[in-house]
């Protein structure tokens, strides 16, 4: 157990990132990396029989660090605390939480930034195209180095949706339930093109010289321009004009320039230079094309044949004020398992947030993620 | 003004035989699914419009699916469910013979229960005070009802047959001062305050003949 101290409220304490490294990754592109290391933070005990498992499955921005601090001094907790410590939703009283960097990311795992160990040298754009399944090939690896048969559940809101189903279809008898927040079967149109203008300015930075900038400037007006685009995808009109408004920061015209003037500039540009410190651009390109490949429809013919060997059950929820994963697509995901006859819960949560509901204090999804786990431990447990 | 709560249940409770798989439409909280999973071993799904609803089945750990019944159950395979209950929901949809129809095609049997507006004190209500009838079954002001399709029993009786709907069986009733259901069987459009019918799902079929039926009829309802 990685908890170390519990100075903080309800928190799991002071946490620490593992490294689990592994022989070799085949993935889908056909391309093999060897050696691979996932980087992985775990909260709560594992049970005698292995039994109170929840692999947390981050989305393009996040990393291993889900919950709790790295020390005493630390003001800036994991990126789901809110939902993840004691008496929380992911309750680590009672439930052993794990949550590993995605392969391809740039927080300790294996990614375009890593070493090459034929080169000596940063991969790049070397580094293997990356899907959703090549990510959960390598958590599977993960799961079973540590020694789990069955996953109580596998949770996860946005591209971790999409981890969290493509874990119920590729490995069905680890799976016993999911959860899927605000995520999709397959991108839309519009989802894709916000993305691409994404990489584009990325791709457009003469910093980013073909994926080829470390040790040197790299590319940070793109990738900076990048994350404002996807945070303006994150909220919804109403949120945005609540928090922010017309609001001027700078509001006398005759000293104004093209500078920040409004406060939504200025948080805009304070998330995007925030970004940039932590967050690897190559590793933004080959996520975001992983996000955007995703498509279960495609795969496997229709929504219906994905999931007719899945056995695990579901809680799925949308919110209603979600522009970038609308009710719609979790709705069909909802009637593909029930045309399959599956067991599943799905709620269109009442919210005016957007997209980053799920990453808010938002107690109507606390307490159908509390219930619903709370509930399928249970059921478990009996069997 | 004293509503029934939990109308029809134990009649419901009755019908249903143990470890069947059941789905309740408009399944508000999940009260009447827990029961049949507590009592009878069934296993229970629900449809809820309602976010509160839902958030409270998967409390109890009920599968319920928040959606509109007249939106559709298309997605439900044929003969999926042993029982498909709509309990004090039918004059609230706005497509009848549409729900009805379906809910005998993914299930074996369809429990149909509704307040009877051929009741003899709504009657009067209407003809005496010449007011819309307020009462224990419809306690809604005119201006906030939800009901847009109130019917009778005998309404019922002749909306199967023109749709050619299989009633199975029909057991008309009337809420105790001890919240009991106790049948009633002499007058029951008169006496009885809830209509309750079986649709038999095995014996209906959905072939074109009849949806030209359901379709002309659905198309005057719209």
């Amino acid at each position: 157990m990685d908890t170390t101290g519990t100075s903080k409220k309800n928190s799991v304490g002071i946490v620490d990132t593992r490294y689990f490294t592994f022989e070799r990754l085949d993935f889908r592109s056909g391309k093999t990396l060897s050696p691979v290391t996932l980087a992985y933070e775990t909260y709560g005990s594992l049970n005698n029989n292995k039994s109170n498992a929840i692999l947390i499955a981050h989305a393009l921005s996040g990393s291993a660090h889900a919950a709790g601090y790295y020390s005493e001094q630390d003001t800036h907790p994991g990126w789901w605390d809110l939902y993840i410590g004691p008496g929380k939703p992911f309750d680590t009283d009672k439930y052993f939480i794990l949550c590993s960097n995605v392969i391809g990311g740039c927080s300790g795992s294996t990614g375009p930034s890593s070493i090459n160990p034929e080169t000596g040298r940063p991969f790049g754009l070397d580094f293997p195209m990356v899907t959703i399944m090549d990510i959960v090939n390598a958590q599977w690896h993960l799961i079973r180095h540590l020694g789990i048969e069955k996953i109580l559940s596998i949770a996860g809101g946005s591209m971790g949706g999409m981890q969290a189903l493509k874990w119920a279809i590729a490995y069905p008898e680890m799976v016993n339930s999911v959860i899927a927040i605000a995520t999709s079967a397959s991108l839309s149109a519009q989802g894709i093109a916000l993305n691409e203008v994404g990489r584009q300015a990325i791709m457009n930075d003469p910093n980013w010289n073909d994926g080829n900038y470390y040790g040197s400037k790299g590319p940070d007006a793109g990738l900076s321009l990048a994350r404002m685009i996807g945070h303006i995808t994150y909220l919804s009109e109403k949120h945005m004009h609540e928090k922010f408004g017309r609001r001027f920061k700078e509001e006398d015209l005759a000293t104004a320039s093209f500078k920040q003037a409004f406060m939504v500039e200025s948080y805009l540009h304070y998330q995007g230079v925030k970004f940039v410190d932590r967050f690897d651009a190559n590793s933004y390109l080959y996520i975001t094309k992983a996000i955007d490949y995703f498509d279960l429809k495609k795969d496997y013919g229709s929504l219906h044949n994905a999931f007719v060997q899945v056995l695990a059950n579901f809680l799925v929820i949308s919110f209603t004020s979600d522009w970038l994963y609308p009710s719609a697509q979790l709705k069909e995901i909802v009637q593909a398992l029930r045309a399959n006859g599956k067991n599943v819960m799905y709620t269109d949560i009442e919210t005016d947030m957007g997209h980053d509901t799920f990453l808010l204090d938002y107690e109507p999804l606390k307490r159908n993620i509390s219930n619903f786990l709370k509930r399928e431990f249970e059921r478990i447990s009996r069997t | 003004m004293k509503i029934h709560s939990g109308v029809g249940y134990d009649l419901i409770i009755a019908e249903i035989l143990p470890g069947t798989k059941v789905l309740d439409l408009g399944c508000g909280d999940g009260t009447l699914l827990q029961k049949l999973r507590d009592t009878k071993s069934v296993t229970p799904y629900g449809v809820e419009i309602s976010e509160d609803g839902v958030c409270q089945c998967v409390e109890k750990g009920l599968y319920c699916y928040q959606g509109d019944i007249d939106v559709g159950l298309a997605d439900y395979r044929d003969n999926s469910f042993d029982y498909v209950i709509l309990n004090q929901t039918l004059q609230i949809t706005k497509r009848p013979a549409y729900v009805l129809s379906e809910m005998m095609r993914i299930s074996k049997n369809a429990i149909v229960s509704f307040p009877n507006f051929g009741y003899f004190k709504t009657r009067l209500q209407l003809l005496v005070t010449g007011t819309m009838p307020k009462n224990v079954l419809l306690p809604y002001e005119w201006y906030e009802t939800p009901n847009i399709h109130l019917l009778t029993i005998r309404d019922f009786q002749a909306f199967c047959e023109m749709n050619r709907f299989p009633v199975k069986r029909e057991y008309h009733f009337s809420v105790s001062s001890r919240g009991e259901s106790c049948r009633i069987r002499t007058l029951p459009n008169m006496l009885a305050q809830y209509g309750f019918f079986v649709l038999d799902g095995e014996k209906f079929t959905n072939n074109h003949s009849h949806s030209d039926a359901y379709a002309s009829f659905s198309s005057r309802m719209e």
